[in-house]
């Protein structure tokens, strides 16, 4: 601890290292600037709140078991009561898609509503080689490239591993939404800022399931911690066979899929 | 120190400390300390409220429903799945109460037919099961049980016997083909039906020699595809040539 400023608040992540040090070498010789870095950091250690939850303890992920999704999209209803996303049939933070291969190989894919009315309204008369449903989500990518393209840093990836907008800065102007390669970004019409799946970070920090999972009838949805070896996830990365949307894109996704067909994108 | 240099140590001056002034009250204040974002949008989130009070919640005082439902077939199904978001309930138990639906509209959802679903998923076509009568008035929803054991296999497997019924195997029943222990209909996942073991249950009809209708399809045992099983190549449920 040769160095004095290791003990602030922010100096944690290794990935700022040159970029702090260099600082350091500047304030040496900007005595008035290094005065400035100290009341602010002075101010940001007496604005930390005293909190028993430490996000550095966890990294969450989602399992999604295909071979058990029933399409029943209580998941969808789920997350709008939750996270009071607008009930119109255009915004969704979760939503589940039917899949109909043909026996012709022409795959038809719909989501009415996101699965929330249920999907009895087209039963498909063709001939069907296999169908299946596919629950959708964020899929808080360790490389999220919206995160890589908001301007003004309103979208970040959390401690714990969970990707967030900041409502206060976002400016809405809808780079990361173009960026996300899962479509699992809209606009928030009331807010005009971007909006997406939290994994229901309001109840995971306190220990509760996200809203999605703890309504899924099935199991077909599991939640757990990524450090801990003994969580539900680690139980079903153990046993199944995992495959992540679009992993050609190397964003990384910790929504792992069990059961996934090629067809889905 | 000339004029120019001091001139120029001036501006530098000022540059610093105009950029320190401004990095100081234009960067918001929690920035910085976790990453490259505001700490306290994190801390703004985690304090939404919340909807779903969990089902650990329900058990809190409903343990004689909880402990029923525990150990019936919906012991997966969360109680919010049916009755709704239930944290305003928990806090105001006596005013607020949670809803709980009584009509056809709902179990459809998820037990209406849709090829779609699992096979084995237990599903009912709305439009002919029952007509307008409520699922509860045969139903336990806490604990379901089916209210005789079911005849007919379609009731689980309704896309193998939808495929069937429109095949040349129609007139079979499906216990001629699998051999169903009585336990499955209790316990499906555990006690699973037979499938046929060897080549000669389907040459029964379809080998040369069988003693059958002479219009069934016909096969030399001996020479086709003498290493596999039928219905490892041919889906009996929906066989070709329909």
């Amino acid at each position: 601890m040769d160095d004095p400023k290791r003990n602030s608040p922010c100096s944690e992540p290794p990935a700022s290292e040159s970029r702090r040090e260099f600082l350091h070498t500047f304030s040496l010789a900007a005595p008035l600037l290094l005065l400035g870095l100290r009341i602010s950091a002075v101010e940001a250690l007496a604005a930390e709140p005293e909190a028993a939850y430490n996000a550095r303890d966890h990294y969450y992920g989602m399992g999604i078991d295909v071979s058990k999704c029933i399409g029943c999209g209580r998941c969808a209803d789920a997350c709008k009561n939750e996270n009071d996303v607008p009930r119109e049939p255009y915004y969704f933070r979760t939503w589940v898609e039917r899949y109909v291969i043909g026996a012709d190989g022409e795959t038809d894919v719909d989501s009415p509503n996101g699965g929330i009315g249920g999907f009895t309204s087209k039963t498909p008369d063709k001939e069907i080689l296999r169908t299946f449903f596919v629950p959708k989500l964020c899929n808080q990518c360790t490389d999220p490239p919206c995160v890589q393209v908001c301007p003004v840093g309103a979208t970040f990836a959390t401690e714990d591993g969970v990707v967030l907008v900041d409502n206060d800065y976002c400016i809405g102007c809808r780079y990361c939404i173009q960026a996300c390669p899962y479509g699992a970004r809209f606009l928030d019409p009331r807010t005009k800022t971007a909006n997406k799946c939290t994994f229901c970070y309001h109840r995971v920090t306190k220990g509760l399931l996200p809203a999605c999972v703890e309504v899924c009838p099935t199991g077909a949805r599991v939640f757990g911690d990524l450090k801990q070896r003994n969580s539900p996830l680690a139980r079903f990365t153990r046993f199944n066979k995992i495959m992540t949307l679009k992993p050609h894109l190397n964003t990384k996704p910790k929504v792992f899929y069990a059961q996934l067909d090629e067809e889905v994108r | 120190m000339t004029q120019q240099s001091s001139r120029l140590l001036l501006v530098a001056a000022l540059l610093v400390v105009g950029l320190s002034a401004a990095r100081h009250f234009l960067v918001p204040k929690t920035f910085g300390q976790r990453g490259h974002y505001r700490a306290a949008a994190v801390d703004a989130i985690e304090k939404l409220p919340i909807r779903y009070a969990g089902r650990e919640a329900c058990a809190l005082c409903h343990t004689e429903i909880v402990a029923m439902h525990g150990k019936a077939r919906h012991q997966s199904v969360s109680c919010e799945v049916c009755h709704g978001p239930a944290a305003a309930h928990t806090e105001a138990p006596t005013d607020i109460k949670p809803p709980a639906p009584r009509t056809r509209g709902y179990c459809p959802l998820c037990h209406g037919y849709d090829p779609t679903r699992p096979t084995g998923f237990p599903q009912i076509d709305p439009v002919t099961h029952n007509p307008v009568k409520a699922c509860i008035s045969c139903h336990n929803p806490h604990a379901p049980e089916p209210p005789h054991t079911p005849e007919e296999c379609g009731a689980c497997h309704g896309q193998i016997a939808r495929s069937k019924a429109v095949s040349r195997h129609a007139q079979l029943p499906c216990v001629q083909c699998h051999n169903t222990p009585e336990q499955h209909k209790i316990t499906p996942r555990l006690v699973h039906p037979e499938k046929p073991r060897n080549r000669e249950f389907c040459g029964g009809c379809h080998a040369q020699d069988a003693r059958s209708p002479k219009e069934i399809l016909r096969i030399d045992m001996q020479s086709h595809n003498s290493r596999y099983l039928c219905w490892q190549c041919h889906y009996p449920h929906q066989p070709e040539g329909d």
